[in-house]
C-alpha cells in the first residue's frame, strides 16, 4: 500500500503524454495528408500568373494575398508543402537508415572498418554542419535533390554514432548469448534482438530532426541552393519575395507562417515521442511502449509490480 | 554407439590481450571431462575464471590454446551454421535470468526461439514452449508474459525451459543460482536434479558456493587464477582439502 502514492502520479503524467501524442500526431498527420493531397485543396492554380491581380492584400478571395505575379498565396502555400514537408520527411528517412545501417555494422563488426568508418564520420561532425552543407550544394550546384543529398551527407554520422553505441551495450548482453545458443544466426540477431531494442532512441532522434531539417532545407532553398523558381517550397517562396518584404509583408509572412507551424508540430511530436519513450515510464507499462530497456529493482519489488499489473 | 565423455576440454587456455596493458590469463591450460549424466561442480571465487570457462566452451569466446569435444565433435573451430547445430547439444542457463531475456519479447518467445530455429512452426512451438514451461513449474500462461513481469526465480525457471527445449545432452549452469534468494535457490536445484533424472542430463554447475556443489555434484573442481588447484568427490574435498587455496576457501565458510 506504501507503493500506491508513488505510482499514481507516473500513471496522471503518462496518460497526458499519451493524450499529448494523440494530438500532435493527428495534427502531423493532418499536415502530411494536407501535402499529399495539396493539389485538390488549392483554391486557385498556383503556377497561375495574374498580373493585373499582383500584389493584392489578403482578402475573402486570396486569404494570403497574392505575389508580385499575382499567384494566389494560400494555394502556393498548399502545393509547397509538399515540397518542403516530404523532402523533410525523405531526407530524415534517408539519413535514419543509412546511419543506423552504418552504426549497427560498425558497432557489430568492430575493427577496422569500425575504425575507418568512424574517423569519417568524425570528420563530418567536426565541420559546422549548414556551412558544409552549403559548399557541398554549392559545389553540386543548386536544386532540390542536391540540397537533399548535402543535408544528408552532414547529418547520418550523429544516427552512425547512436546506432553504434547502442549497438555495442547490447552485444553483450545475457540475452543475445542466448539468442546465440539458441541457434540464431547473425541476421537474425541483428533483425530481431539487436534492432529492436536499439531503434528507440534512434527514432526519437529523428522526429526531433523533423523540424531541423525543414528548417535547414528551407534555408537553403532560400539562399538559392535549394528548390528553383518557379517550384513552390516555403523556403524559396520567402527569398523570392523577400524584396518586397517592407512594401507587401503577406507574401513573406505565409510561407513563413507555414514554416513555424510545421516546424513547431514535428518539434512537439518528437519531443512527446522521447517523453513517451522514457526508460522511467516504462517501468509501469513495460512492453508496450517503451523503447528503452528499463533496468528492474530487486525481485521482491518486480513481483510487487507485476501482481498490481492486472490483467497484462 | 561410442560411450565417450559428452564434453571433453583439453589444455583450454584464453588469454585476454589489450594494448597497453600486460596479457591476462583467465583460464590456464586446464583439462577435465564430463561423462553422461555426470554434474560436474566448478568452484571458485570471482576472477578465478569459471565464467570465462563456460564461455569459451560454448564459444562465446575463442580460446586462445586447447581443444573442446563435444560428445565427440570437435567444436573448438566450428563456425557458423556447423556452431549452431552443436548448440543441439548444450545449452546454458545463465546468472541473471531477467537479463537473459529481451526485454522486447516474451518469455514464450524466447523459450521458443531455438525450436524455431530449427524447424518448428509457430503452432507447434507454441505447444512445446507450454509444455516446457509446465515441465518447469510455470503455469502455460507465463509464455505471455515480459522478463520484468515475473519475479527471478520464476524468470530462472523459464530460462531453464528454454535450455532443456532442444533436449540438449550437456547443460551448463553459470551461477544459475546465485541471484536468486536461499529459498528460491532450494527449489530451482530441485528441479534442476528433477530434469537431470528425467533426461539423463549432464550438468556442469559453476557455483562460488560450496555448500550448494556438495549438495549437488558427484564431482568438483576447484579453480584458483585460471587453474584447476584440486579436484575430487565434493564430501572428501570439503572434508579433507589439500590445497592452500581450497582450505581457506572451505575455512572462510565455517
Amino acid at each position: 500500500m506504501m507503493k500506491q502514492p508513488a505510482i499514481r502520479p507516473a500513471r496522471i503524467r503518462r496518460d497526458t503524454v499519451k493524450a499529448r501524442l494523440i494530438i500532435f500526431g493527428i495534427l502531423a498527420a493532418l499536415l502530411i495528408l494536407c501535402s499529399l493531397f495539396s493539389e485538390y485543396l488549392t483554391p486557385y492554380d498556383p503556377y497561375l500568373q495574374d498580373l493585373s491581380n499582383a500584389k493584392a492584400a489578403p482578402s475573402a478571395q486570396h486569404i494570403f494575398g497574392t505575389d508580385r505575379y499575382g499567384r494566389d498565396m494560400l494555394s502556393r502555400v498548399i502545393v509547397g508543402s509538399r515540397t518542403s514537408i516530404f523532402s523533410t520527411l525523405l531526407l530524415v528517412a534517408v539519413i535514419t537508415v543509412i546511419g543506423t545501417v552504418i552504426g549497427v555494422f560498425c558497432g557489430w563488426h568492430g575493427g577496422k572498418i569500425d575504425t575507418v568508418l568512424m574517423r569519417i564520420s568524425d570528420m563530418f561532425l567536426a565541420f559546422p554542419g549548414l556551412v558544409f552543407a552549403l559548399a557541398v550544394a554549392g559545389v553540386l550546384g543548386g536544386g532540390l535533390h542536391n540540397a537533399i543529398f548535402a543535408l544528408a551527407a552532414i547529418s547520418w554520422p550523429k544516427y552512425a554514432r547512436i546506432a553504434r553505441s547502442q549497438t555495442l551495450s547490447q552485444k553483450e548482453t545475457p540475452y543475445l548469448r542466448a539468442a546465440r545458443l539458441s541457434g540464431s544466426g547473425t541476421v537474425k540477431i541483428l533483425a530481431k534482438h539487436i534492432l529492436p531494442n536499439i531503434i528507440g532512441p534512434i527514432l526519437v532522434t529523428s522526429m526531433l530532426d523533423i523540424g531541423t531539417m525543414m528548417m535547414e532545407l528551407a534555408g537553403l532553398s532560400f539562399l538559392g541552393l535549394g528548390a528553383k523558381p518557379p517550384i513552390a517550397e516555403w523556403g524559396s517562396m520567402m527569398s523570392e519575395n523577400r524584396a518586397l518584404m517592407t512594401t507587401v509583408p503577406w507574401i513573406t509572412m505565409a510561407p513563413g507562417l507555414a514554416i513555424f507551424v510545421s516546424v513547431m508540430i514535428f518539434n512537439l511530436l518528437g519531443d512527446t515521442v522521447r517523453d513517451y519513450a522514457d526508460p522511467r515510464a516504462r517501468q509501469l507499462c513495460p512492453g508496450k511502449a517503451g523503447f528503452a530497456k528499463g533496468k528492474t529493482g530487486d525481485g521482491s519489488n518486480r513481483r510487487f509490480e507485476a501482481r498490481h499489473r492486472g490483467g497484462r | 554407439m561410442p560411450v565417450g565423455p559428452i564434453l571433453r576440454v583439453d589444455n583450454l587456455t584464453k588469454v585476454f590481450t589489450r594494448k597497453g596493458q600486460p596479457d591476462f590469463t583467465a583460464v590456464d591450460h586446464i583439462s577435465f571431462e564430463v561423462e553422461p549424466g555426470q554434474c560436474l561442480g566448478i568452484i571458485g571465487e570471482s576472477g578465478s575464471g569459471k565464467s570465462t570457462v563456460a564461455n569459451l566452451i560454448t564459444r562465446l569466446i575463442d580460446p586462445t590454446e586447447g581443444q573442446i569435444v563435444l560428445d565427440g565433435e570437435d567444436i573448438t573451430r566450428l563456425k557458423g551454421r556447423q556452431l549452431q547445430t552443436a548448440y543441439r547439444k548444450m545449452q546454458m542457463v545463465f546468472q541473471t535470468p531477467t537479463e537473459s531475456f529481451d526485454p522486447r519479447h516474451t518469455l514464450g518467445d524466447g523459450v521458443g526461439e531455438s525450436l524455431r530455429n530449427f524447424g518448428l512452426d509457430q503452432s507447434e512451438v507454441n505447444r512445446e514452449v507450454a509444455e516446457l514451461l509446465k515441465q518447469c513449474g510455470l503455469p502455460p500462461e507465463f509464455a505471455k508474459r515480459y522478463p520484468h513481469q515475473v519475479s527471478g526465480g520464476q524468470c530462472q525457471r523459464a530460462a531453464i525451459a528454454r535450455a532443456i527445449a532442444i533436449q540438449p545432452k550437456l547443460l551448463i549452469c553459470d551461477e544459475a543460482t546465485s541471484a536468486l534468494d536461499v529459498t528460491i535457490q532450494t527449489e530451482i536445484l530441485a528441479l534442476l536434479s528433477d530434469l537431470r533424472r528425467e533426461l539423463n542430463l549432464s550438468i556442469l554447475f559453476i557455483c562460488h558456493d560450496i555448500a550448494l556443489v556438495q549438495q549437488f555434484c558427484d564431482w568438483v573442481l576447484v579453480m584458483y587464477k585460471g587453474s584447476i588447484v584440486e579436484e575430487g568427490v565434493p564430501d572428501e574435498v570439503i572434508r579433507n582439502p589439500q590445497n592452500d587455496y581450497t582450505k581457506r576457501l572451505i575455512e572462510s565458510i565455517l
